[in-house]
């Protein structure tokens, strides 16, 4: 197990060297520079910026030079919001999105994994319908529309919650539930199914034919077994939640830093782009081996040489 | 599980001795799913409305009705209106119009997407599995690099890399964000073929054919392909939806589908803008979508109950 281990994280920096190289190579075949503006700048100011940020460098140079940086933890500068470095970008919102990733993640794992189990001990009854429908209108509905939704009744008509901006509990309500609606709907199908399968299990039939009580098998014989292809689905739901933030940040002008990869691209802002890049190439790959190692803990029979 | 078993089918059963071919005994299982099946319709209904929409469509999606949008005092019409059936947006084009051409480019993703994804995935992902050693290491390690790619930025950088060349101006933009989607989404395909190919790698019938010499691409084509198309169909079916849902968020922030042509994402994208007073121009769009989204999930649901192979033969 720590063999494996050490191999899967130890393997997460060649990954990130190819993510960072094909994301380097693209952002610098893109068309245009960050020192573009509706009126052009001076071709003489271009040149002098240019050559103040290493931009007239050869591309190899300029990558080993980011990578340098980067090592000892220094993002670099941002091109457009040229007084400040990425590091402090970053560092003012990751706080944000974090918390709003967390927020949505506990939300969906909280109400997803009862409605799933709910829809599977009544399954074909009212509860199992209505944990059904729940789970179908959160899959069928993006988030940004979800968003709009939520915006439409609980602020524009019912005025109970602020439309954006990130100030105390009331304004976190909307993104949060915004953001959680898809991944919910998802574990609570997978917990449906996995349940499902496991009440038809010689041993849940054993354990009821003890005697025991539904709450005692369910809790103790089922539960468990259940939620494993269930782990298996939250990496990716995880990931979701981390790249997918940026929409319901730009809905709800989230203070967070999901906005700047979009704005980053648009502007040509590559400290930027670069800087958002790996940071959501290490979350997903830190998260891929979470919840493998997750997986080997809840479900004993799986063993990883 | 045989409880719901009308009588009649274990009757016919018993007059034709005649075993029920896997593929005759999966499409039986979906019909009988009700979800799926009416998931496979409406899926049938979107293809069709797709191809001959546009053409039948009662305006065409960039025509504005300035009298219409005159006499109801520069505000656009509600639905309903005569002429316009979802009324109107507030340059006066029919909704209903734009929603059936989104509804093309909508489909067009579902399939292209899915060419994309079958054309690179199922060679690749059967090429590691057959041949394994050195291949299968790199695609595997290919797959993990693509895996930590965050895929919606990544579609977007290569959208904007690739925004004025031929690519990017093919089909108002639209040929481009299929291929990025497509991109980021066939190294799935490519590991489930490679899991299906190492499972019938070793089984009699690929032996048998070995044995009499078959070749090797031979094996691979007609004997192993064949036989795990059904994941591979499942696969297609599930992957459309998420494809679609690609497209819509990049319209909706403004990348991919280039006005005054609309997909279900810019519409609603559109409609954010005027939600307070003219909800209609949210609600329709994002229905569209909303649907559509279901119909794939339901049918790909369906058919992997279907074809599952864990299920077979039972009823």
């Amino acid at each position: 197990m720590r063999g494996y281990l050490v191999r899967r994280v130890l393997w997460i920096v060649p990954v990130l060297v190819a993510v960072s190289l094909i994301t380097f190579l693209l952002m610098h075949a893109v068309p245009g520079g960050p020192w573009d503006r509706e009126k052009p700048l001076p071709a003489s100011v271009v040149r002098r910026l240019n050559a103040e940020y290493g931009l007239d460098d050869p591309i190899h140079v300029q990558y080993l030079r980011w990578a340098g940086a980067l090592i000892q933890g220094d993002l670099g500068p941002s091109y457009r919001y040229r007084d400040r470095s990425v590091n402090d970008i970053v560092g003012d919102g990751i706080g944000t999105t974090v918390q709003l990733g967390v927020m949505a993640f506990l939300l969906a794992v909280l109400l997803g994994i009862p409605l799933g189990m709910i829809a599977a001990l009544r399954q074909n009854k009212l509860p199992d319908y209505a944990a059904t429908l729940v789970s179908i209108v959160g899959i069928a509905t993006p988030s940004f529309v979800l968003a709009l939704l939520l915006v439409v009744v609980f602020s524009v008509t019912l005025r109970w919650l602020p439309t954006h901006g990130w100030e105390g509990p009331a304004s976190w309500v909307l993104p949060t539930v915004a953001l959680a609606g898809y991944p919910m709907a998802q574990i609570a199908r997978y917990t449906r199914a996995s349940m499902l399968e496991v009440t038809r299990t010689d041993y849940v039939r054993t354990a009821y034919s003890k005697g025991l009580r539904e709450r005692a098998v369910v809790l103790v014989h089922m539960t468990r077994n259940s939620l494993i292809p269930v782990v298996t689905v939250l990496g990716p739901l995880l990931a979701y939640l981390v790249t997918g933030s940026f929409i319901v940040e730009l809905i709800f002008s989230v203070p967070g830093i999901g906005r700047f990869y979009v704005n980053g691209i648009n502007e040509r802002d590559y400290g930027l782009i670069m800087a958002m890049t790996m940071l959501y190439a290490v979350v997903i790959a830190v998260l891929n081996v979470v919840v493998d190692v997750l997986y080997a803990y809840i479900d004993p029979r799986i063993r990883y040489s | 599980m045989a409880t719901g078993m009308p009588v009649a089918r274990g009757v016919e059963g018993l007059a034709s001795p005649r075993a029920v071919g896997p593929r005759r005994d999966a499409l039986r299982r979906l019909r009988r799913n009700r979800l799926a099946l009416v998931g496979a319709v409406i899926v049938v209904v979107l293809l069709v409305i797709a191809a001959i929409g546009p053409a039948v469509a009662p305006w065409h999606y960039r025509v504005q009705d300035l009298d219409a949008l005159r006499a109801n005092g520069n505000r656009p019409l509600p639905p309903f209106s005569p002429n316009h059936l979802m009324g109107t947006d507030l340059l006066g084009r029919d909704l209903f119009s734009r929603l059936l051409d989104g509804a093309q480019i909508s489909m067009s993703v579902a399939v292209v997407v899915q060419l994309v994804v079958l054309l690179i995935g199922v060679p690749i992902g059967a090429a590691a599995g057959w041949f394994g050693g050195r291949l299968d290491n790199l695609l595997m390690r290919f797959t993990d690099v693509i895996y930590a790619f965050p895929d919606l930025l990544f579609i977007i950088l290569l959208g904007v890399a690739f925004q004025e060349t031929i690519l990017g101006r093919a089909m108002n933009g639209l040929l481009l964000i299929f291929v990025a989607i497509g991109l980021t989404a066939w190294v799935t395909m490519a590991r489930l073929v490679r899991a299906q190919v190492l499972s019938l790698k070793e089984s009699e019938f690929v032996e048998a054919a070995r044995a009499i010499g078959v070749r090797d691409f031979k094996i691979v084509s007609r004997h192993i392909l064949p036989n795990s198309i059904g994941p591979v169909i499942v696969a297609v079916t599930l992957g459309i939806p998420s494809a679609i849902l690609a497209e819509a968020t990049l319209s909706f922030i403004g990348i991919g589908i280039q006005a005054p042509r609309a997909s279900w994402g810019s519409l609603i994208a559109y409609g954010t803008k005027w939600v307070q007073s003219e909800p209609h121009l949210v609600v329709f769009p994002a229905l569209a979508l909303a649907i559509a989204l279901t119909s794939f999930t339901f049918l790909g649901d369906g058919l992997r109950d279907a074809l599952d192979p864990k299920l077979r033969g039972r009823q």
